[in-house]
């Protein structure tokens, strides 16, 4: 992921496959995971990992998401509806059965995943534009169920408080505590996108999205695959809705509007289609570029504008510049961050001695 | 390229130094929330420019006690990530209260306020439930609640149709959301006592488009009063198309959130909307000397007082939430003897708040360690020959009826 060196010639269908195709792989893995899951929550105060926190909902969401849209080539608008299925599934199992996170994650996400599949079902018939009209009516379907219906809402409110996960008897309130929580899951999201891609089926998804009727022809069936894709896909969006539900506290659905999935889109997109580092580029990026631009402004606003207009134009500028910065990443790389960063690092490994 | 690249990597690395500016001594942080570009920006803009103003005035007499107030806007668009972030981050400078701003907001705080013990407060919004204090300690809806609302809307139409609601027919317009919907279990229990016949009307997001409601309302259902319980651009479509229907719009009320000068404005000016019936939470209008001070203080910094103060609906909003905090502040300071307060201690401030009214702004309010709500007080306005006139003292309407249900929501 982090790494690749010259002269690795693969001579077995085993070292193709192989998720560390060299020694330096794993140990770079290894460094990373030590320093996300050791060291940060450790040396960071409590605001940063708040922060973190936020990035690691939004990278379950953002893998998910590019299951279906990076590596299948479908696309779907109704992501944030699919997290709030998840959101509320695993709200009603806690407040009516009591269930602990180990089941309402899973629960929720397979819930998720049926409705992601049903869902899918036009993705048989249409494509692009007009698969994301479809997938847009089930947002609204969804946002419009969950609004009407009290037995899934929870009443006049539409939103159901939850108890923090426990584990062992304790229940996680800090946020390092949360943050490694969420850390297994995403842990848990990665290697399981990764594994998945190396799959049969994650063969299939990308050969279904570089052409489908050549997929078709060569024996897979389109149905089935492309369902998965959803299906999957979902899985993973109603993840991300029970992790959000467990962070907040609270299930509910104006925290899953149609933005929201525009957000998780634009994730996948600036982040790079079709590459799990990608998304967790995306996923960082828009989070954290608007904090950035806020901490940036706060500090040198002043000098552009005066202290009164100030206030006014931080969120204003914040959107300006966010935009513009999306704007500008896709122009130098149309292929997303991760491209970037693959030029970066062959740009350096051959440093100085580029041709 | 690779200048941009380092440019930008620079300018990263500065934001990150310089966010940490640390907290001076002698100062009280309450954190707040804006949303100033985000679905809700027409409140946000002259709300949150108001709350500084306040604070503002408040510090330039020197202060609460001694010390300092400041207060920390963030933004958040009226998305929930970004609204936690900024909590997180006031909760790390070290804030005492909490404005919260939105409805997801102050259900997705509700459980960290308790843990971190800083008091919030979301006033005209929020968890109606919450003006219960035992089992929400820290949340303060402080205004009247949906529920409050309700009940007053009522009351004033009983009082408007001849004391006596009997076989009347009355139209509840409301915004298709949870908040929208809020007021209709307490519609349904005064309906039980007082005999009037309801109907409601859904309006679906975004609310732009609503003649066929209206058509339905004035010509089929013909009510003798109609309640608009509306946000964002939807009053003024719908004040408009009563007055295209022939709709008279003495007989219509918009409850807090549809009753803002942009609403009338919007719908086409002052003339259009003539006789229109608007509930606040905070006195409406300019003759408050609280508005006279800020002006004062503007001129002698040598400046014009800012347009927001146009607006004077949701301007004088503001103004009651920053006044109630640094009131619940003061009432702290003097509990503790003038160390910096911690959140408990203004959560009891707040729950001190008694007889304040800066001036007839703020209703007689009484919070209390069970109601933090303080009271459900509300005041309707008219609208009438530009601009809007008192029609009723400061009420409360029903109280057991909204405590009975603030009871048994769960």
């Amino acid at each position: 992921m982090f790494h690749r060196e010259s002269g690795v010639f693969k001579t077995s269908y085993a070292a193709e496959m192989a998720l560390y195709p060299l020694p330096i792989a794993k140990w770079a893995v290894a460094a990373f995971a030590g320093l996300f899951i050791v060291i940060a929550p450790l040396t960071l105060g409590e605001y940063y990992i708040s922060i973190l926190n936020l990035i690691l909902i939004a990278c379950v969401g953002a893998l998910g998401l590019n299951i279906l849209v990076g590596y299948t080539g479908q696309i779907s608008i109704g992501h944030g509806a699919f997290m709030s299925v998840g959101a509320y599934t695993a709200a009603n199992l806690v407040t009516h059965l009591h269930a602990p996170f180990w089941i309402t994650i899973p629960a929720g996400g397979i819930m998720a995943a049926l409705i992601g599949a049903v869902v899918g079902i036009p993705s048989l018939r249409i494509k692009g534009i007009y698969l994301a009209i479809a997938t847009l009516a089930a947002q609204l379907i969804i946002e419009w169920t969950i609004n009407h219906v009290p037995a899934i809402s929870g009443g006049v409110q539409a939103s159901i408080q939850v108890p923090r996960p426990s584990l062992f008897g304790m229940q996680l309130r800090t946020q390092a505590q949360l943050y490694l929580f969420l850390m297994f899951f995403v842990v848990l999201a990665i290697v399981g996108t990764a594994n998945l891609i190396r799959s049969r089926i994650g063969r299939a998804f990308i050969a279904i999205r570089d052409q489908d009727i050549a997929a078709e022809i060569i024996g897979i069936n389109i149905f089935r695959y492309k369902l998965w894709a959803f299906a999957i896909s979902s899985f993973y969006a109603g993840v991300t809705g029970v992790l959000y539900t467990y962070y907040l506290g609270i299930a509910n659905y104006e925290q899953f509007q149609l933005t929201v999935s525009i957000d998780y889109l634009a994730m996948v997109i600036i982040g790079g289609l079709g590459s799990i580092l990608g998304s967790i580029f995306g996923a960082v990026f828009v989070t954290l570029l608007p904090i950035l631009t806020r901490w940036f402004l706060e500090d040198y606003g002043w000098l552009f504008f005066s202290q009164g207009d100030l206030l006014n134009a931080i969120p204003n500028l914040r959107l300006i510049l966010f935009g513009g910065l999306i704007i500008f990443f896709l122009v130098v790389e149309p292929e997303g961050l991760n491209r970037l960063w693959r030029n970066i690092r062959n740009y350096f490994r051959v440093w100085p001695f580029s041709y | 390229m690779r200048k941009v690249s380092i440019t930008l990597a620079a300018l990263t690395v500065l934001g990150f130094t310089g966010a940490a500016t640390a907290q001076q001594k002698g100062e009280i942080l309450i954190g707040e929330q804006c949303d100033r570009t985000g679905p809700t920006q027409i409140v946000g803009i002259r709300l949150c420019a108001a709350v500084q103003d306040y604070i503002n005035f408040v510090n330039s007499k020197g202060g609460v006690e001694g010390f300092k107030i400041k207060v920390d806007e963030i933004d958040h668009e009226y998305k929930v990530p970004p609204g936690m972030e900024a909590y997180e981050r006031d909760k790390r400078d070290g804030a005492v209260s909490y404005m919260i701003y939105g409805t997801p907001h102050a259900q997705a705080l509700n459980q960290k306020l308790n843990e971190d013990k800083i008091p919030g407060t979301s006033p005209g919004f929020g968890i109606s439930a919450s003006a219960d204090g035992a089992r929400y300690p820290y949340l303060f809806p402080v205004a009247a609640t949906y529920w409050s609302q309700g009940a007053a809307a009522i009351q004033f139409v009983k009082e408007k149709l001849g004391g006596n609601l009997k076989g009347k027919k009355i139209a509840y317009v409301f915004y298709d959301n949870p908040a929208g919907r809020e007021a209709i279990p307490i519609l349904e229990d005064l309906q039980k006592t007082e005999g009037y016949e309801l109907r409601t009307f859904a309006v679906p997001p975004p609310g732009v488009e609503m003649g066929a409601q209206v058509l339905d309302i004035t010509q089929r259902f013909r009510p003798d009063f109609v309640i608009d319980h509306l946000f964002g651009r939807s009053p003024s479509v719908a004040i408009k198309e009563y007055k295209r229907a022939g709709y008279p719009l003495s007989k219509v009320m918009g409850l807090v959130w549809a009753s803002a000068e942009a609403d009338i404005e919007a719908a086409g000016g002052w003339q259009v909307a003539e006789g229109y019936h608007t509930m606040q939470f905070a006195g409406a209008g300019d003759d408050y000397p609280v508005r006279q001070e800020i002006k004062a203080m503007y001129k002698s910094q040598g400046k014009e007082p800012p347009k927001e103060m146009d607006d004077t609906v949701v301007y004088n909003r503001g103004l009651f939430v920053a006044a109630l905090h640094v009131e619940a502040i003061r009432n702290a300071l003097k509990a503790n003897g003038g160390k910096k307060p911690t959140g408990e201690e203004v959560k009891k401030g707040f729950e001190q708040i008694h007889d304040f009214t800066l001036g007839g702004l703020v209703p007689p309010l009484k919070i209390t360690a069970e109601d933090h709500e303080g009271g459900g007080w509300v005041q309707i306005f008219q609208a009438k020959g530009g601009k809007f006139v008192k029609e009723t003292d400061w009420i409360r309407a029903y109280p057991d009826v909204v405590s009975a249900a603030v009871k048994k929501a769960e």
